[in-house]
């Protein structure tokens, strides 16, 4: 019988040796003629295991990891059969821990199917939304995703069936589906996960949007610093394409749709939305005036939904199981799953998608086991650059996008980055105006010159120099790009500089050194 | 490592040829003369400006805009760091260091032997394995500075 083996194709398992792995399984395969079939999968998201390799048998899939080249040939040796002996015998995947108690819906394939292969995705549940959407009007399947309480996963939040609804409604013939990959977030990786390990889903969900506003054509606008998934869509694109899923007739509906893809060039603020429909008209990537809304008036002047990929890619779900189904996981006003990302200085990072409702602490420790360096927490940041950075004392918030501004903070795309005790917060909110200097697209004053300004109070305070008073220049200062500002980058910034001064004010306090001071 | 072309007017001509019916045809315009040669030359603003009805002044304007167009021929080896917030809580102002004074050069810079050029970049999206750098496309986690040594080590294999 041949055993399917399974090596990760995910940029972040490559980048610590997936690829070498992969090839060392197929030379020694090869060298003993065993009969294997080696499926390059997505990722499941243990990322302190990758390279993962899972092996099919019997009782189910079972993981060892993380392998180096070097370990392959025992692996072969042991023929590959579950063995708690075997150092890096890992057990059934499923039953890993920090796999078990998550609720994976958007996720629900990825790491588990080949990415590429239209009948594993068929056979895992996929394209059950989009065939029950061809049979629904548009503004059933809006209602649908109204009625889901889905949000926008990109950071706004802001719902998802309304955004629709505006487009549903609008008359223009020409309407398109913009789906917003510019992942540009510190600490996020989902929707890269998503494009690499399931890109049909994000393909279906896009198709779904298009029927439900009547919108014939799609971009995507992955960032230039995702290649592999650039890569991983132009190939889930043709494949789709050849299939009958995209094209003038999608499964025999005689209804059109089909996605073009495109790459961003590097530039943090393409990201907002009406900069990245800028951009994908061909144009320097600066912010727009709303209104026109989007909705309303968005790529080339037509109407279109932009949304981020995460959102798109969980509309088949909640199609195919049906709005009450998704609306069931969460709290309050923030419904479903979020794929949240644990990142930065911690032991085990990887990607946890639970219901809304999942403290900061049960995240970073349970599922994180704490830093990675083994010292003491001191900060987290939340939501990317643009996020608040929280205390040990503020990690039993729970992930509700209503809790975390009540505390000033964001949810944003669901990234948490973790510090420890080394962390100086002066230079961290140093860097967060030094990040809006870089990446502002200079149409609007408060954040053009604001974050410049902004780098240079905090140098004056940081060096010492009347320090009450930069504090109150700091705070004002944050006070006119937040109110001033015409999109999120200038007027998102003060969070993590006011969080920062609030919660560690000692770190705008200290004594200067000499070293900095020369 | 990428193998670059020589800059070459019928060549960028027909690069622009092929993708200017596209919408918003500019950005994968530049994405191809810089794939195919390495950075946009000057002399191909004119030529890109004619083909889409833009001033040069616009296509110039896009050009500057982007963090990723270069405007002169870039090392062998492209190496990006990461600088953004999840590769700081893990030291990677430290791996800097030591890849500004391995290499000798600093950002935006090319060495002299014009084997290496170094490029900051805020997040590579490998964010639970920092810190991570990415060398010709080639995505780089958990990278310490022995580790860049032994990357660069593998460089100076292919060259």
């Amino acid at each position: 019988m041949t055993a399917r083996i399974y090596v990760s194709l995910d940029a972040a398992a490559l980048s610590v040796g997936a690829e070498r792995v992969a090839r060392t399984v197929e030379r020694i395969a090869e060298e003993r003629r065993a009969d294997i079939a080696l499926v390059r999968n997505g990722s499941r998201g243990m990322f302190w295991l990758e390279p993962l390799v899972e092996v099919e048998t019997d009782a189910g899939r079972v993981a060892f990891g993380p392998v180096k080249p070097a370990d392959v040939a025992g692996l072969f040796d042991a023929q590959f059969r579950p063995n708690t002996k075997h150092k890096l015998y890992l057990g059934p995947t499923e039953e890993i821990p920090f796999l078990k108690r998550q609720e994976r819906l958007t996720f629900a394939r990825c790491g588990i199917t080949d990415p590429l292969s239209i009948d594993d995705y068929k056979a895992h549940g996929g394209f059950r939304g989009l065939r029950r959407a061809l049979t629904m009007t548009g503004a059933a399947i809006v209602d649908e995703v109204t009625q889901s309480g889905l949000r926008g996963r990109g950071g706004a939040g802001f719902p998802a069936g309304i955004k629709w609804q505006t487009v549903l409604k609008t008359t223009d013939p020409t309407k398109y589906i913009v789906c917003n990959a510019d992942e540009g977030d510190s600490g996020t990786y989902a929707d890269r996960m998503i494009m690499e390990g399931d890109p049909f889903v994000l393909i279906e969900g896009m198709t779904i949007a298009g029927l439900a506003v009547g919108a014939a054509e799609g971009y995507v606008y992955i960032r230039s610093e995702y290649p592999h998934a650039f890569r991983q869509m132009t190939k889930a694109v043709e494949i789709a394409r050849d299939a009958g899923y995209l094209g003038a007739d999608i499964q025999g509906s005689g209804k059109p749709f089909d996605i073009h893809l495109r790459l961003g060039a590097g530039a943090y603020i393409c990201g907002e939305e009406t900069a990245l429909l800028e951009s994908l008209e061909g144009k320097r990537g600066m912010i727009r005036y709303k209104p026109p809304l989007p909705a309303i008036k968005g790529l080339f002047g037509k109407p279109t939904v932009i949304n981020n990929v995460i959102s798109l890619a969980s509309v088949p779900i909640v199609l195919d199981k049906g709005a009450a189904f998704y609306k069931d996981f969460g709290m309050g006003r923030s419904r479903g799953t979020l794929p949240i990302q644990l990142a930065g200085n911690i032991k085990q990072g990887g990607l946890v998608e639970k219901a809304f409702g999942v403290t900061l602490r049960e995240l970073i420790y349970e599922y994180g086991g704490g830093t990675a360096t083994g010292r003491p927490l001191r900060a987290v940041q939340v939501g990317g650059p643009l996020g608040a950075y929280f205390p040990e004392g503020l990690l039993d918030l729970p992930l509700d996008y209503e809790a975390f501004a009540a505390e000033k903070g964001m949810v944003g795309h669901g990234g948490i980055v973790v510090f420890d005790d080394s962390v100086d917060l002066a230079r961290q909110a140093r860097f967060a105006m030094e990040f809006c200097a870089i990446e502002s697209c200079g149409k609007c004053t408060p954040c053009r010159i604001g974050s410049t300004r902004g780098v240079e109070v905090i140098d004056r305070i940081i060096a010492d120099q009347d320090r009450a008073a930069n504090l109150t220049l700091l705070d004002d200062l944050c006070g006119t790009m937040l109110d001033g500002s015409l999109c999120a980058l200038g007027g998102l910034t003060p969070l993590p500089v006011q969080s920062a001064v609030k919660h560690f004010p000692e770190d705008f306090d200290r004594p200067v050194s000499r070293a900095a001071a020369e | 490592m990428h193998s670059y072309s020589h800059w070459d007017v019928g060549a960028a001509q027909s690069l622009i040829a092929e993708r200017q019916d596209m919408p918003g045809a500019l950005l994968p315009i530049l994405h191809a003369l810089q794939d195919r040669f390495g950075y946009v030359d000057t002399a191909a603003v004119p030529l890109v400006a004619d083909a889409l009805n833009l001033s040069r002044a616009e296509v110039h304007g896009v050009v500057s805009f982007y963090h990723d167009f270069r405007k002169e021929p870039p090392g062998r080896h492209l190496v990006k760091v990461c600088r953004a917030e999840a590769c700081q809580s893990m030291g990677c102002e430290r791996l800097v260091a030591h890849i500004k004074q391995r290499l000798g050069v600093d950002f935006h810079e090319t060495t002299g032997d014009r084997r290496f050029t170094l490029e900051a970049v805020y997040c590579l999206g490998d964010c639970a394995l920092s810190p991570a750098v990415m060398i010709d496309g080639e995505l780089h986690g958990r990278v310490d500075p022995a580790r860049f040594d032994e990357l660069v080590a593998e460089c100076g294999k292919v060259t």
